[in-house]
């Protein structure tokens, strides 16, 4: 099921313009230019957005307005990107942080 | 290193409001927000505001920020966005980082309009995924059009709690819960009665054990907790949710004024750490102003006040008008701002029970602990009164700021009267016309046509509804109680929407004649 609202009784019609193309831990995802990452791997259903340095807990979308950096992320190869904040581009490699890395703990030394 | 006369931190309500009063008087004024658009949270809010026509009531949160933005614009007022001020120190110098670069610059007075951000609390699995502030909740659904879950427990009884959930269910999520670890419901008791008659049970005296889940969020179990908050064994509850939203308060952002050397003070009823400062907002260091929620905090309405002054303020500090403008301009808003601050919520009585309405009613104590108002306690009300023929019902019961529903009736048959906060009474003399304007301008949704006598056996009830689908004329479905229950079937006789009722439209459903002063809400029946 999809989590874009597509009528809303208040704000009508979403009016989002360009579909784009972006990747996410290397699989093919759709989202609108413009809106956050993090918006259009929500409505993409990606709920995980990285795990803790240390205890290497999942973290996702928190404040959603770029106060906590809970949902940071790894952004065409830089790391601790505000994905709340950050708007969506055509072809973004979006990678699933994990402590500071892109390489899952087992392949960190 | 730039030069401006008024550099302000914030182009939310307050700071823009400020911005507006200063360039009006000839101010060059600059205002830096670190996001990507101006507006502050003003946007994330779709439901009507509320107070009076000065406050701009019942007008949505977001439309009233269209208005500030384009009045803005007129006055020439310059927005620097994506620009994130860093420091702040004594001789109103600040540091702003724009891009990877960090700038300097200097204001002859400064205005700090940062806001709040939300509280939190912590359980076990707080911090999974799924767990989400109730702001964040808001920016996903309003402002990007996802929605933040399917099925949502909500954490805390306040008005942003309340009317998010109110929110949530609009965009088609499902509300299982509504809890909050006070005895009683924080928020206006018409925000609650809206949420709960739509059938959100409320736990008070509730919260949350924990959240369940590995990766996110998958269930959360609550509890009951006693008088010194701990949890009563054997009271635990379980929901099956994918969310849970957090609405547990909110705390000034007065950390650039700390670092400047502002005196600050610990105020629970301002929301925290503040600054000391004077009815104009200013502060311990002169030429430096605060408005809005980071100088205590309030809502929007007062904010945008707040920052008019502060604007009016800087102007006078530097010597744009004298003080005789000074003290009329600002006597002008004091007055606005005051008439926000009355009643049972105003800031000077947070935390405290009130037991009788201003005229010496009882207050609903059920609206308190459950959210909605028992069918014994309604009729004391008085705008809850009989008679043969359509009439209103208003289920207004707590005195807050608000008065459209008096305005709103061409044919003055509500009466509020000079005090803002006084409960809108019937005028019994003047006949209803049921053109439903009452209807759709109360922003608490407390107003409903009865019609008592509409055919034998049968009464209309014509409610709020902001919901889709809408329902259609023929429809059956089922009346709803205040407290969302089931009381009997509904047929649609009558779902009006006109532009002057701004997306509020108005349903009129047939009920048995008993149901009259029970069916509160709509609900279609299962296909």
């Amino acid at each position: 099921m999809s989590s874009r609202i597509q009528e809303h009784p208040i704000l009508g019609e979403q009016q989002k313009g360009k579909m784009v193309t972006f990747t996410c831990d290397g699989q093919e995802l759709q989202g609108y230019e413009g809106e956050p990452i993090a918006a259009a791997l929500k409505a993409a259903g990606v709920m995980v957005h990285r795990y803790t340095k240390k205890e290497h807990k999942p973290r996702g979308i928190f404040c959603a307005i770029g106060r906590c950096t809970d949902c940071v992320m790894i952004v065409d190869g830089k790391p601790n990107v505000r994905t709340c904040v950050t708007p969506l581009k055509a072809g973004m490699k979006v990678q699933t942080q994990y402590g500071v890395s892109d390489q899952p703990f087992e392949k960190q030394n | 290193m730039k030069r401006y006369d008024l550099i302000i931190v914030g182009a939310g309500p307050s700071g823009l409001s400020a911005a507006i009063e200063a360039a009006k008087r000839g101010l060059e004024v600059v205002v830096f927000d670190e996001n990507e658009k101006p507006g502050g949270q003003l946007f994330k809010q779709i439901h009507k505001f509320f107070g009076s026509k000065e406050h701009k009531a019942k007008v949505r949160g977001f439309v009233i920020g269209e208005e500030l933005l384009q009045e803005a614009a007129d006055a020439g007022v310059k927005v620097v966005l994506n620009a994130t001020v860093i420091g702040m120190y004594l001789d109103k110098e600040i540091v702003v980082r724009i891009d990877d670069e960090v700038h300097h610059y200097k204001g002859d007075s400064i205005i700090i309009a940062t806001g709040a951000a939300e509280n939190m609390v912590t359980f076990e699995g707080w911090n999974l995924p799924g767990v989400i502030g109730a702001g964040a909740a808001q920016t996903m659904m309003n402002l990007h059009g996802v929605k933040p879950g399917e099925k949502i427990l909500m954490l805390g009884s306040g008005n942003v709690g309340l009317v998010v959930s109110f929110q949530l269910m609009q965009c088609g999520c499902d509300v299982v819960a509504l809890v909050d670890a006070a005895p009683r419901v924080g928020g206006y008791g018409v925000h609650a009665a809206k949420v709960a008659r739509t059938g959100v049970p409320f736990y008070l005296s509730h919260t949350i054990v924990k959240a369940e889940g590995e990766d996110h969020v998958t269930g959360v179990t609550i509890a009951e907790v006693d008088e010194h908050f701990q949890f009563v064994p054997g009271t635990e509850k379980h929901f099956d949710v994918d969310t849970i939203c957090l609405a547990v308060g909110l705390s000034p952002m007065s950390q650039l004024l700390k670092m400047a050397g502002c005196e600050m003070e610990d105020n629970p009823k301002r929301g925290g750490q503040v600054p000391i400062c004077d009815e104009y907002g200013e502060t311990s260091i002169k030429g430096i102003f605060v408005a809005g929620d980071v100088s205590g905090i309030e809502e929007a309405s007062s904010a945008m006040i707040e920052g008019r002054i502060a604007g009016i303020a800087a102007a006078h500090y530097l010597g744009y008008m004298d003080d005789n403008e000074l003290k009329q301009k600002v006597a002008e808003q004091e007055k606005a701002l005051d008439g926000l601050r009355q009643g049972m919520f105003a800031p000077k009585n947070r935390g405290k029970l009130i037991e009788k309405t201003e005229e010496g009613i009882d207050i609903s104590m059920n609206l308190l602990k459950k959210g909605y108002i028992a069918d014994d306690e309604i009729e004391r009300y008085p705008g809850v009164t009989h008679r043969a023929g359509i009439h209103p019902v208003m289920e207004c019961t707590q005195n807050i700021p608000c008065n459209p529903c008096q305005d709103a009736c061409p044919k003055h048959c509500i009466k509020i009267g000079e005090k803002i906060t006084s409960l809108p009474a019937v005028d019994e003399n003047v006949d209803c016309i049921g053109c439903g304007m009452c209807v759709a301008s109360c922003s608490g949704q407390a107003i409903f046509l009865v019609d008592e006598t509409y055919e034998p056996g049968y009464a209309t009830v014509t409610l709020p509804y902001e919901f889709l689908p809408l329902p259609e004329v023929g429809e059956k479905g089922y009346g709803m109680s205040r407290s969302g229950e089931k009381v009997c079937d509904a047929e649609v006789v009558s779902v009006k929407t006109a532009k002057a009722f701004d997306h509020t439209n108005l349903l009129t459903i047939k009920v048995p004649a008993d149901m009259a002063m029970k069916a509160r809400f709509y609900r279609r029946g299962e296909a």
